[in-house]
């Protein structure tokens, strides 16, 4: 290491010189997001406060700008997460288990919705939600959301399921359990860390998504936060820029929270590349 | 028959799911296309089978090819182009680059990316308004910044897409360019191949296979943007940044016109399709 020749060392500065510009000019929309949070003066310029302060976090922080949103933010979340995780086992354990007939087509059929654009498909959506008599009905929203996140789910937790042993589940049919038990007590036990790492990513989606509620939800105390913040711009935003980064930041923090705990403790970075590359 | 039918039990909730809420819109897509539907008035009571009514309007409709010019535009700047050479670069730099370096900037391509949809986008808003950040530097150094998000939208949004989704592609890069051995490059290098002939010859063909995906997945991503400019720009000004999710929006819930709107929505269900049919025959996921 001790000798490395010019041209290389000249490589290495280049390299770090056009590294640093690139982070910079990635990072000042964020620091904007920051600086103004903590500023009682913000406008749209990123520049640093005069004096730090907490009141846009105060102004914010009242149950009907900030703690509703995020409340019903966190139930449809929740709820996504946990129907999409419940079905998507029990969909992948067929498929990694069983030599079906169904199971080729049904693959494709998932790796293919995938790939839907769903926000194509907002238009044709809200004409069924409206005939199902579903707008504005947050299970409604819940059970959509959950079943756009399916493919993506079932995928991912079939390529997990494939990685667990079957030789304990032989001896658990041997000894008369049902595929129910046998899914319940051996498999799913072994797979903890594969379906916390699904869970993680449908809430995280489900919990930045603006478009679907923004358009099957109409009351605003059924507002997830990703569209009551959008309302708080669209009402104050010329002005309060400071309240508007602070409810942003204060929403932020929970997506950005799960996704350096799925990749750091579960190792969740690899597994989600593994899911994309098929 | 009997047992693989039993078997095949657990598959039913998430068959059942995805028939009601992915299916239905589909079907109810290609058929609300060729009705009068609409939200209001007295075709919302009823609508009627209208052929290719929809479709022969949409044609017939000057902002609707410029929208599928401005998609076209988005896609290739923002992500063809914009999102895989970044990324591509970011990984070929962060090779050669100190770790730490590589860490810092790594977190802030990937915080733009994890960040929720909505606040991603006011960031960007924020950075490109006439009186943001943006026109705040170039005035510092002497420059007189346009109005981006007013005379020159599309740019705007193409960069903010860029921002915004970069990571994808360069965690993809990274990944594949890690896989790379080393000693083709190096021996390639002590045969005298300069550092671009390396990796015009040995480095992109060796991960030729990563920036196919790449290239289809950033593609059909891109296809789907609604929230970043519909709050950068709402589609303005005018037509100037409606692509076809955000004018299909507007036909559809600004001016009623919900059979418009639902044609685009299957225009770009169909578009979505072929890539997704191009890009599962190219790759041949193992399935079984």
């Amino acid at each position: 290491m001790a000798m490395t020749s010019p041209s290389r060392r000249h490589l290495r500065w280049t390299s770090n010189g056009i590294l640093g510009l690139v982070g910079i000019a990635f990072a000042l929309p964020l620091v904007w997001l920051v600086v103004a949070s903590f500023d009682d003066h913000a406008n749209l310029t990123l520049q640093w406060p005069r004096h730090f302060s907490l009141v846009n976090f105060e102004a914010v922080l009242t149950p009907d700008l900030a703690y509703v949103p995020l409340w019903n933010s966190m139930m449809i979340s929740l709820g996504c997460a946990v129907i999409t995780v419940a079905v998507a086992v029990l969909a992948a354990y067929p498929l990694s288990r069983y030599k079906l007939r169904i199971n080729k087509p049904f693959l494709y059929g998932v790796l293919f919705g995938t790939c839907l654009p769903i926000t194509a498909m907002m238009v044709p959506v809200y004409s069924l939600f409206v005939s199902l008599n579903l707008i504005d009905s947050e299970p409604g929203v819940v059970v959509f959301m959950a079943a756009t996140s399916l493919p993506m789910a079932i995928w991912m937790m079939k390529n997990f399921m494939d990685s667990v042993p079957i030789v304990l589940e032989e001896a658990a049919w041997a000894d008369g359990a049902s595929m129910f038990t046998t899914l319940w007590r051996v498999v799913v036990p072994l797979m903890r860390p594969g379906i916390a790492v699904v869970f993680v990513f449908v809430f995280v989606q489900a919990w930045g998504n603006f478009f679907v509620p923004f358009i099957l939800l109409l009351s605003p105390e059924k507002f997830p936060a990703a569209v009551s913040i959008f309302a708080f711009f669209g009402q104050y935003g010329s002005v309060m820029y400071g309240q508007l980064a602070a409810f942003s930041l204060v929403y932020s923090i929970p997506a950005l929270a799960l996704y350096v705990f799925t990749s750091r403790v579960l190792g969740g970075g690899s597994a989600l590349a593994g899911a994309v590359k098929g | 028959m009997l047992r693989s039918a039993g078997r095949a039990v657990p598959l039913l909730p998430a068959l059942i799911l995805l028939a009601i809420f992915l299916v239905g819109p589909v079907l109810a897509s290609f058929y609300g296309s060729f009705t009068d539907s609409a939200l209001t008035g007295s075709a919302a009571q009823g609508s009627h089978f209208i052929g290719f009514a929809n479709y022969i309007q949409l044609f017939q409709n000057p902002d609707f090819f410029k929208s599928v010019w401005l998609t076209i535009v988005f896609l290739i700047g923002s992500a063809v182009i914009g999102q895989n050479v970044a990324g591509l670069v970011l990984g070929l730099l962060m090779e050669r680059g100190d770790r730490v370096m590589r860490s810092i900037v790594g977190t802030f391509v990937v915080t733009a990316w994890v960040l929720p949809e909505i606040v991603a986008a006011f960031a960007a808003y924020a950075f490109f308004h006439d009186k943001g950040t943006l026109n705040e530097i170039l005035g510092a150094v002497g420059l007189h910044g346009p109005n981006w998000l007013y005379s020159l939208p599309m740019l705007a949004v193409i960069l903010a897409n860029i921002w915004r989704g970069t990571a994808f592609s360069m965690l993809v890069y990274t990944a594949a360019l890690s896989e790379v051995p080393t000693d083709v490059t190096e021996s390639a290098q002590i045969d005298g191949a300069g550092g671009w002939q390396r990796l015009g010859l040995i480095t992109l063909p060796l991960i030729r296979r990563s920036i196919s995906t790449n290239l289809m997945l950033t593609t059909l991503q891109t296809l789907s943007v609604f929230t970043l400019i519909f709050v950068m720009t709402g589609g303005g000004p005018g037509t100037n940044s409606s692509t076809l999710p955000i004018l299909a929006y507007q036909q559809a819930f600004k001016f009623s016109e919900l059979g418009l709107g639902t044609a685009i929505a299957t225009i770009l269900l169909v578009v979505g399709a072929l890539f997704s049919i191009v890009y599962l025959r190219a790759l041949k996921p193992e399935v079984d």
